[in-house]
């Protein structure tokens, strides 16, 4: 994973609540081995018509969306099915960042693993950029802050180990064979097998 | 005295390998792995490309369920109903279990099925296992008390190459469902009123623990129910602590201890209880006396009414939005509208109580004209036992199809789909827009209500047919 440490990007805004993985990426894109190529497919039922025509008034189609990087969400961003699609999809669609109330579980887990930085903001905040597309933030992944257009800076939360990952690009996987020696033991002496 | 603790709790402090910090998660062991064709390509991609094996090809499960059509397979071309890239999956994953050496539970053995039916059916599903697969449905083995989530295909790739997990402990809320419930509602109906109640998120970062005087009463398979739509309203795990209905239905399966082991596990399993003044994070009640048959009238689970209740009016613009993509009118009820597709199936309701509820509805009635609907046993074993029980025949003489085991309608990637604009009642566990086919319109109920609703053409209260 490559290290992830600051993004800046105008905001692109998709206020409804509760947008699962479904949305993101339907069921029948899912018919892959490969975790490339997604992007295009990304939001596809939002996006165009059933003709395959883009939707002109689906906001990822305006032209002010181009380039950017940062997703701001209504509410439960990314609930449902666990599919890793989903972030693969947004970002290879060119989005860095998504920004919400509350991020589903699953999702947000899956996001982060990936470098697609998965952020809970307060309401205030929250309320604030749903009102301003288009704005221009600096999320600072190592410091956690999301700076504002007027330079203030807003704190957000954000699991440690899950920002280091991304600060150094670590694979988690290399992290978990490095304990080996315990999981051995684990297996050696625990008080029943599966 | 030590402090009382939760059913979660205990489940997870034993499959603790390395303590969670406030710097790293705990690393957490996996008793069982289940995985399936669509989420593990990739996983699989990552361990050959480091040169890894699946260490532990035991406590790992394999079939085919997702992108396998419903209609009889012999050939690849059989496989090509569901299209092109998903028969490839399904080769995929045959090939990916030769190459790392696990037996896959696919064509040929008998035992393939939705990964949520066979780890239960085979009795691999046990009380205080900590259980995952790459589908959020995962749940659905809590109702054994095992730990029980979903996880996607990154982490699939950790369990395969190190049998664990990365985890931060989640939070607990007891879900109590006091009292009995009425005559003709059921699991599906307790558990669509839950997530009604509580809200799509109002158990994220959570484990729900559901517990009552309702629940003890519920068979497994009503369990099953119950834990499986636990992600719906956003908690990962959802779990049920064993009792004798637990073990009565795990003696004697082919995976589950047997003789002297059995002992020793029952005695294991008995202490898998919440303590007596254990404290949860959160908590809700439910009376079950005042549930009814319950059915979704819009885009999440969350959108749910009782069968003759109208569809709520106000709601902020996502609210309206559903609305206009269900073409629903807010103060009508469900039952107002006519029906075109009707699915009994999907890992929330497609095992053999199921298929019977449906049926015993079908029984000497007819499907309405111009309905279609599909009747998809959730594994091969499921579909022999309700053949050996003439359910089929039930089925059929309705007019309704009955078709091989698979995930079928409620994912939509296998070539089963509703048509744009039709209207689908669906034992399944979402109703997301698009779920079932583009522009399909979904309906989660009860395989009684579905069944009625093929009946009548419309959406219709199953307790007349009790
Ligand atoms: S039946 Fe539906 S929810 Fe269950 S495992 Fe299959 S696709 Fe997932």
């Amino acid at each position: 994973m490559k290290p992830v440490r600051t993004i800046t990007s105008k905001t692109v805004v998709l206020p409804t609540r509760d947008i699962d993985t479904d949305q993101i990426i339907a069921a029948r894109f899912l018919t892959t081995t490969s975790r490339e190529g997604l992007g295009k497919n990304a939001f596809h039922d939002l996006r165009y018509d059933k003709d395959g025509t883009p939707r002109a008034d689906f906001v990822l189609n305006r032209p002010e969306a181009d380039g950017c990087s940062i997703l701001v969400a209504g509410n439960n961003f990314g609930c449902g099915s666990s599919r890793e699609h989903a972030p693969w999809a947004l970002l290879d669609y060119g989005f860095e960042a998504v920004i919400s109330t509350e991020i589903a579980d699953i999702f947000r887990n899956n996001a982060l693993k990936n470098g697609l930085v998965a952020i809970v903001v307060d309401a205030a905040t929250h309320a604030w950029l749903l009102d301003n597309p288009g704005v221009a933030l600096t999320i600072d992944v190592e410091g956690t802050t999301i700076k504002l257009p007027d330079g203030r800076k807003v704190p957000f939360a954000l699991d440690r180990f899950a920002r280091y990952c991304l600060v150094e690009g670590l694979d988690q996987l290399g992290f978990l064979q490095k304990h080996v020696d315990d999981i051995v033991r684990y297996e050696e002496t625990r008080p029943w097998t599966p | 005295m030590s402090t009382p603790t939760t059913l979660f709790e205990k489940v997870w402090a034993e499959h603790v390998v390395v303590p969670e910090t406030a710097d790293t998660p705990a690393v957490l062991y996996v008793d069982l792995h289940i995985i399936h064709e669509v989420t593990t390509p990739q996983a699989f991609s990552v361990l050959r490309a480091s040169g890894l094996p699946v260490r532990r090809p035991d406590l790992t499960l394999p079939t085919l369920d997702h992108s396998t059509p419903t209609t009889p397979v012999s050939t690849f071309k059989d496989l090509l109903v569901a299209g092109e890239g998903a028969a490839n999956q399904v080769r995929q994953m045959e090939r990916n279990c030769e190459e790392f050496g696990l037996e896959l539970l696919g064509y040929g053995s008998g035992k393939r099925g939705i990964v949520h039916v066979i780890g239960p059916e085979l009795g691999a599903t046990q009380p205080g296992k900590t259980i995952v697969c790459g589908d959020s449905h995962s749940s659905t083995h809590g109702a054994f008390g095992a730990l029980a989530f979903g996880i996607g295909t990154t982490e699939v790739g950790h369990v395969l190459a190190t049998q664990c997990l990365l985890q931060r402990k989640p939070k607990t809320l007891a879900v109590d469902v006091d009292g009995t419930l009425p005559q003709g509602v059921t699991a599906k109906d307790v558990i669509l009123a839950v997530i009604g109640r509580i809200g799509v998120d109002g158990g994220t970062g959570h484990v729900i623990e559901y517990r009552g005087e309702a629940i003890r009463a519920l068979g497994m398979e009503a369990r099953m129910t119950i834990c499986n739509m636990s992600i719906e309203g956003g908690a990962r795990a959802g779990m049920i602590a064993p009792d004798d209905t637990t073990f009565d239905y795990l003696q004697g399966r082919e995976r589950a201890p047997a003789g002297d082991a059995w002992e020793a596990a029952v005695t294991r399993w008995r202490m898998l209880r919440t303590d007596d003044g254990a404290a949860f994070d959160k908590s809700v009640t439910i009376d079950a006396t005042r549930l009814m048959p319950m059915v979704t009238f819009g885009t999440n689970p969350g959108m749910v009414v009782g069968i003759d209740e109208p569809v709520p009016s106000g709601g902020d613009a996502s609210f309206r939005k559903a609305l206009d993509y269900m073409q629903v009118e807010p103060g009508q009820p469900m039952t107002a509208y006519g029906v075109d597709v009707v699915f009994v199936g999907s890992c929330t309701n497609g095992r053999l109580s199921d298929i019977e509820e449906a049926a015993r509805v079908l029984e000497g009635r007819k499907v309405a004209d111009g309905v279609r609907m599909l009747v998809v046993p959730g594994s091969e074993r499921v579909k022999a036992e309700a053949e050996a029980r003439g359910l089929d025949r039930i089925i059929l003489a309705a007019g309704a199809e009955w078709r091989e085991a698979g995930c079928s309608m409620c994912i939509g990637m296998n070539g089963d789909i509703a048509q744009p604009g039709q209207l689908s009642v669906s034992t399944s566990n979402r109703n997301f827009e698009g779920r079932q086919g583009i522009g399909a319109r979904t309906v989660l109920a009860s395989p009684a209500t579905a069944a009625a609703s093929a009946v009548e053409g419309r959406v219709a209260d199953p307790r007349k047919y009790a």
